[in-house]
């Protein structure tokens, strides 16, 4: 694995059924390329809650997945409404999914504190009415 | 104790059969949203919820749950019962409660 291996997926809006398979693609990727077992946790499990959040919040989106010899990166970028106040947002248990959402099992405002729980480095770009990109790292 | 061996014991009826049953069950594990099971799900757990949507398959996968138990009567729904079969989750049920089934694979672990 000596270049980057770029991996692109694009994420439906509104559609739970397909929610995962983008986290699953990559876990599978990962393991054929020997990544060890708790780095492809914390990678399956950060890109599966940024998933949500975009079929959730944003009407979907991109994601972008780097990985090279050293670290995964994954940048997650829609065209959504924004987030208005990402430290609120931040915050274990503060959640603006909606009822039928949250009848799924989700919505209980574990997202992002848990996509930074299981990366070494999160950054969130956004803007209202424009987007948000955010890229998460995680170190093999 | 591995898959198998709780497959085997007849402790819970058999929902799907899927791949890697000689793995090991590393401790059971109860909770029933999804956003929690995600980030506190262990590694080879046995998975106890009465969540049966197809989120729960996916949150099973990722989190490398060793099996998903449904307690309380509850059953997959259509979708979440397809994931199972494509995805090869070995899912099983029970009539007992949530903390009832999950004692019993802990007993059943002590030996």
């Amino acid at each position: 694995m000596d270049e980057a291996i770029v991996l692109k997926y694009e994420i439906s809006p509104d559609d739970f059924t397909r929610a995962g398979e983008a986290s699953s693609d990559v876990k599978g990727k990962l393991k054929q390329l020997g990544v060890s077992p708790e780095v492809i946790r914390k990678v399956a499990i950060a890109m599966y809650e940024g998933e949500i959040n975009m079929v959730i919040h944003a009407n979907g989106g991109g994601i972008t997945v780097e990985i090279t010899p050293v670290q995964i990166k994954m940048t997650l970028a829609d065209v959504g409404p924004g987030i208005p106040d990402v430290e609120q947002a931040m915050k274990a248990g503060y959640s603006t999914a909606p009822d039928e959402v949250r009848s799924l099992g989700f919505g209980a405002g574990m997202g992002l504190p848990n996509m930074k729980k299981y990366t070494d480095d999160m950054v969130i770009e956004t803007r209202i009415g424009v987007g948000t990109t955010i890229t998460m790292t995680v170190r093999i | 104790m591995t898959v198998q061996e709780l497959l085997d014991s007849g402790m819970f009826g058999v929902v799907n059969v899927g791949e890697n049953l000689e793995r090991e069950i590393t401790v059971p594990f109860c909770c029933d949203l999804l956003s929690i099971a995600m980030g506190r799900a262990p590694s080879g757990c046995a998975w106890v919820t009465v969540m049966g949507n197809m989120n729960t398959l996916a949150v099973a996968t990722l989190t490398d749950t060793a099996c998903i138990i449904m307690a309380e009567g509850a059953v997959l729904d259509e979708v979440a019962m397809k994931k199972a079969k494509d995805q090869e989750i070995t899912v099983m049920g029970t009539e007992l409660p949530i903390f009832d089934a999950a004692l019993k694979i802990y007993q059943a672990q002590q030996g």
